[in-house]
């Protein structure tokens, strides 16, 4: 021990840092600060520096060229030992460092921290979680599998839409005309240099000023922030009702973090390395291809919104999102730190909460996507097919062979792009159904040309018998009344 | 102690220290814009697009769309497969034909075509297009992208070599489809 002591002395007279880090260690923090709410930036923290070792470790091994990434990430998953974990860990310690960073933002906003004089901390947090999410989307591309490449266009088209400039900003993202070599040379340049170049700057000033400044108070009602007062109010605070952070407050950051880190080896170890999915070929295209995990509440958006609006909510919302995350400590910099005085604070977390939650779980099975394969191995449920004469069960036929099902369920099996089909007959007449099929409209293609008279025919008679049972067709009751003065039967049934 | 005119030209040697390194840095960064914007400078992106072949005419029968594929002229050898593009190309009536592009008009997913429905289906965002390439449903707001073509000696030619996107203009290689509904 004497040993240790005197090379540590022998250092630090050489360093002098000893009294600095000491300094540091032992800052006084508010007593309310050592709180299971203030671990999330220390667990961020740990999690970044696990994403720096695993990536080292990946780097090792990982080629990124567009023509070996593919094998060697093959390699690391079956020919390496352990090769699979260490890329498991990387892939969940990424899905981990976002939704950490979100939980730190989110428990940052509804304490108030980003008021007076903690502005600046603010923004560079957002920067950080900007630069998180780019790691993420940089990342998977660097996964180079069928998702990553069709991603990369899906990047690419977004970007292209940039009035003027939209075509040169591709070529130079892509680094080409097309998805290749170059393309992903780049996003391995800004994978592993660029971006972890400017996290660490970013974390280090981070978390430079959440010393100098002082960690947030915890927020009263009715301790209210005012810029003439304050600074002065949290030393006697601290001085008041403070203890050292090491060791007052440290052991639950060290032990959050520790669980955290827990948590990310348990999944690698139970679920494993994300993909790759199928090989990064563009002439296969027998493919779905998706987001990972914290983007699909993006993928939803991008397929619910109307044409028109796309290209200026994609151009002009992240915008507006991002210049309001800056702005927000520069507006609302005084005044009530505590949630509980802040209804506002807490309702917009919550709304926003619920729409990615919900965008997340529409993105995880995608409605709005026809089951292409639906027409040939999803049969129609066989009460549909029961007690049903043979000009319907031919329509059943033109139901499957003209893909209907690739969109329209039956009994909750098949597409959900269209409408289910399952009671059509009692909400729609027979005219209307063979309007609908000839000239499509409300988001559905025409069939006029695709379908002859004959299996329309068919067709319009499979759909007029799903309704429930005991429950008549749609009729139009105008059509008998028009009908009926001119010839006294009931009207024929029109093709 | 220090004579104030001596401070004086120091600071002044200091601003022209902070000035020379500033022109150096102005110099530099010409050269390395340059190299960064490379992909877009001019004279290489004339090279991007170019006649390829995509078969035999026999290969595509009159009435039918089928696929094919094309090797990108614009080519690195550590490029592997992504080099290979692949298209639709539709053959109307034995003489006109429509090529048509890989990506979807939305966002750049790849459409599959189904001969059953005569639909071209997007597996992303559920776009539809008609046989023709004009829009059906779903988000894209105009039609499949199109290659120009040229037949010579019995084969089909397009003009290709760069990946078609929404932003782009149409004076390009690629012909742009109106927006068109059935009705």
């Amino acid at each position: 021990m004497r040993l240790i002591g005197q090379i540590g002395d022998w250092l630090d007279a050489r360093l002098q840092v000893g009294q600095t880090l000491r300094e540091t260690a032992e800052h006084p923090v508010p007593r309310d600060t050592a709180s299971w709410f203030y671990v999330f930036g220390s667990a961020a923290f740990v999690v970044f520096i696990l994403q720096i070792f695993t990536g080292i470790l990946l780097a090792l091994i990982y080629v990124p060229s567009a023509g070996e990434a593919w094998n060697s990430l093959q390699v690391l998953n079956h020919g390496i030992q352990l090769g699979w974990f260490v890329r498991a860990l990387h892939g969940w310690g990424s899905d981990f460092m976002v939704a950490i960073v979100l939980l730190h933002m989110v428990q940052v906003f509804l304490f108030g921290a980003y008021k007076f004089p903690r502005e600046l901390t603010w923004i560079i947090g957002v920067f950080l979680l900007l630069m998180t999410l780019g790691m993420a989307f940089t990342g998977q591309v660097l996964r180079f599998d069928q998702d990553a490449y069709w991603g990369l266009g899906l990047g690419a088209s977004i970007a292209s839409r940039v009035p003027g400039a939209g075509p040169a900003i591709v070529n130079v993202m892509l680094g080409g005309p097309i998805i290749a070599g170059a393309t992903l040379s780049r996003f391995f340049a800004m994978h592993v240099f660029v971006i972890p170049g400017l996290l660490i700057a970013f974390v280090a000033l981070h978390l430079l000023m959440v010393v100098k400044l002082g960690i947030n108070d915890w927020p009263m009602p009715g301790r209210v922030v005012r810029k003439a007062t304050y600074v002065q109010e949290y030393h006697e605070l601290t001085k008041k009702d403070g203890l050292p952070f090491v060791p007052g407050a440290v052991w639950k950051d060290l032990c959050f973090s520790a669980l955290i880190l827990l948590a990310v080896a348990a999944c690698a170890m139970y679920f494993g390395p994300f993909g790759p999915s199928g090989r990064p070929d563009p002439t296969i295209i027998q493919t779905a291809p998706h987001p990972d995990f914290f983007f699909l509440w993006l993928y939803a958006v991008l397929s619910l919104l109307p044409p028109s609006m796309e290209t200026p909510v994609l151009l002009i919302g992240p915008v507006i999102a991002i210049i309001a995350l800056l702005a927000l400590p520069f507006v609302f910099g005084e005044g009530e730190k505590s949630w509980r005085r802040r209804p506002i604070a807490v309702l917009s977390i919550l709304l926003i909460a619920v729409s990615l939650g919900d965008f997340t779980h529409l993105g995880t099975f995608t409605p709005w996507s026809p089951v292409m394969d639906a027409w040939s191995s999803d049969s129609i449920p066989p009460q549909f097919l029961h007690n049903r004469s043979a000009l319907e069960r031919q329509g059943a036929l033109v139901f499957q062979e003209k893909q209907c099902h690739n969109c329209h369920a039956l009994d909750n099996i098949g597409g959900k792009r269209g409408p289910a089909l399952d009671r059509v007959a009692a909400r729609r007449t027979q005219d209307q159904l063979i309007r609908q099929v000839i000239q499509g409209g409300g988001n559905m293609p025409a069939y006029g040309k695709n379908l002859s008279p004959a299996e329309t025919t068919a067709l319009v008679s499979f759909l007029e018998t799903l309704r429930p049972e005991g429950q008549p067709a749609a009729r139009d009751s105008s059509r008998a009344v028009g009908l009926e003065p001119q010839s006294g039967k009931p009207p024929a049934a029109q093709p | 102690m220090t004579n104030p005119d001596d401070l004086s030209r120091r600071k002044l040697l200091m601003k022209l220290g902070v000035l020379f390194n500033g022109i150096i840095a102005a110099v530099l960064a010409v050269p390395i814009i340059r190299y960064i914007l490379s992909p877009v400078a001019e004279e290489r992106k004339q090279g991007f697009q170019s006649w390829l072949p995509l078969g035999e005419l026999n290969q595509f029968p009159a009435g039918e769309t089928r696929f094919a594929t094309y090797r990108n002229p614009v080519v690195n050898p550590w490029d592997g497969k992504t080099a290979d593009i692949a298209c639709w190309v539709r053959n109307v009536d034995g003489q006109t034909f429509q090529v048509f592009a890989i990506n979807c008009a939305h966002l750049g997913c790849p459409v599959r075509w189904f001969p059953q429905s005569n639909l071209f289906m997007c597996p992303c965002h559920g776009g539809a297009y008609y046989q023709d390439g004009s829009r059906a449903s779903g988000p894209p707001e105009r039609g499949l992208f199109q290659y120009h073509y040229k037949i010579e000696q019995g084969k089909l030619f397009i003009k290709a070599g760069e990946m078609p996107t929404p932003g782009q203009k149409t004076q390009s290689s690629l012909v742009t489809l109106e927006t068109r509904r059935c009705v």
